[in-house]
């Protein structure tokens, strides 16, 4: 983050300023847009309330400069569908992303916007990727705020980079891998001193 | 709580009141759709039974039955508080004759509900003042909660992206497989729906 060694390699060109200096503004422009994204936020769900989580104080989306919600999709860049979209919204949910202007990004928040999720019958949208493209998908029912952040800095790389295929969140550690090493407490024998050096053991490193 | 209106619908319908039961204060009547009309009102304008608010309207499919379409309404009395369940039964196997008159004259909230019937399970009012679909739209074909209405059927309004188009596979995402969400809806097309 705020690094630019990653974003467009610059291109020297021998005795044109010109190819060396444009080369450059792409770098610069991806670095500024990444931390002034304007969210529109299409929001259908439950996910919602995580939405609502990732904008309060505990988590604090203005920490990246993506925090400014714009209800206009020609103010906006970046558009956040999070929770279930049915087909009676697919139309709509098309035109608010055709109004946006260049350059825009496309979060599917949740994994309703992603796959449509449980609801897999006639009414819903089976993923908005099927409608528009999608920029970064972010599984969970809902995600947590900290699986958001982790998508939006994905998302900001990406922008650095240039770079238009699809990111998908994984989450760090599934806790499912490692149930061997959670912490576990037992009660030992007499010696209550005995807890501690059991309790280290199973922490991870 | 009212075996009360079972007793008084009973004596006033006689045979057009095809079963009652009445469990643990959860009292039911089929009745005959004919006499669906009069009954409302009866069990409206009685004023021993005062049933003034109408709790719920919804069809259930039981396609192996005929009629098959069975319409349960839910009413309350605010005064007296007690309850009735009131069930009859319309449509054939291909939901001709699903026609059934509409209360909205004697509750008017039953509106949107008998809308809502309607939309999804394909029943006609008789005599309801705009009668439309309300949850699907109305390009929507079919009633999506007969038991004909294939599972796996969608009616997409834009037409969708083809893998070509977005340079990357569109099926659902790991860990979300083809099979994921309402497995009974998976298990083959109901029996019916193949001789369609």
């Amino acid at each position: 983050m705020g690094d630019m060694s990653n974003a467009n390699r610059s291109l020297t060109l021998e005795g044109n300023e010109q190819g060396f200096a444009t080369t450059k503004v792409d770098a610069m422009l991806g670095w500024a847009r990444k931390y002034s994204l304007f969210a529109y936020p299409f929001i259908t769900a439950c996910c919602g309330m995580e939405f609502m989580a990732l904008n309060s104080p505990r988590f604090d989306l203005a920490r990246f400069g993506a925090e400014a919600p714009r209800f206009s999709p020609r103010q906006s860049d970046l558009l956040w569908v999070v929770g279930t979209i049915s087909q009676r919204q697919g139309p709509v949910l098309k035109r608010i992303y055709e109004q946006m202007m260049e350059p825009k990004w496309v979060f599917a928040f949740g994994t309703c916007a992603s796959s449509g999720g449980f609801y897999d019958n006639y009414t819903t949208v089976p993923g908005i990727d099927k409608i528009i493209p999608v920029d970064v998908y972010i599984p969970g029912c809902p995600p947590r705020p900290e699986a958001v952040l982790d998508g939006l800095m994905l998302l900001q790389d990406k922008i650095a980079r240039g770079e238009r295929r699809a990111g998908v969140v994984k989450p760090r550690v599934d806790p499912a891998d490692h149930v061997k090493e959670l912490v576990q407490l037992r009660r030992s024998a007499n010696d209550p001193s005995e807890l501690a050096p059991r309790l280290h053991a199973g922490v991870r490193k | 709580m009212s075996q009360l209106a079972l007793d008084k619908l009973k004596e006033r319908f006689g045979t057009a009141i095809l079963e009652t039961h009445s469990n643990y204060g959860d009292d039911t009547a089929l009745v005959d759709a004919a006499q669906w009309k009069a009954i409302g009102k009866f069990l409206r304008e009685d004023p021993a039974l005062d049933f003034d608010l109408p709790v719920d309207l919804c069809g259930v499919d039981f396609p192996d039955r005929l009629p098959r379409m069975e319409v349960v309404l839910h009413l309350y009395s605010i005064a007296r508080h007690h309850r009735v369940r009131v069930k009859t039964r319309v449509g054939d196997e291909d939901m001709d004759g699903a026609d059934l008159d509409s209360l909205v004259s004697i509750w008017p909230g039953l509106n949107w509900l008998e809308r809502e019937v309607f939309d999804m399970s394909g029943v006609r009012f008789r005599g309801h003042p705009d009668l439309r679909r309300i949850l699907m739209y109305p390009e929507f074909e079919g009633h999506p909660l007969q038991r004909t209405y294939p599972a796996d059927r969608t009616q997409p309004l834009v037409p969708y992206r083809t893998e070509d188009e977005a340079g990357m596979p569109l099926n659902k995402l790991e860990p979300f497989g083809y099979d994921e969400g309402m497995p009974f809806g998976r298990q083959g097309p109901h029996p019916r729906a193949e001789d369609n």
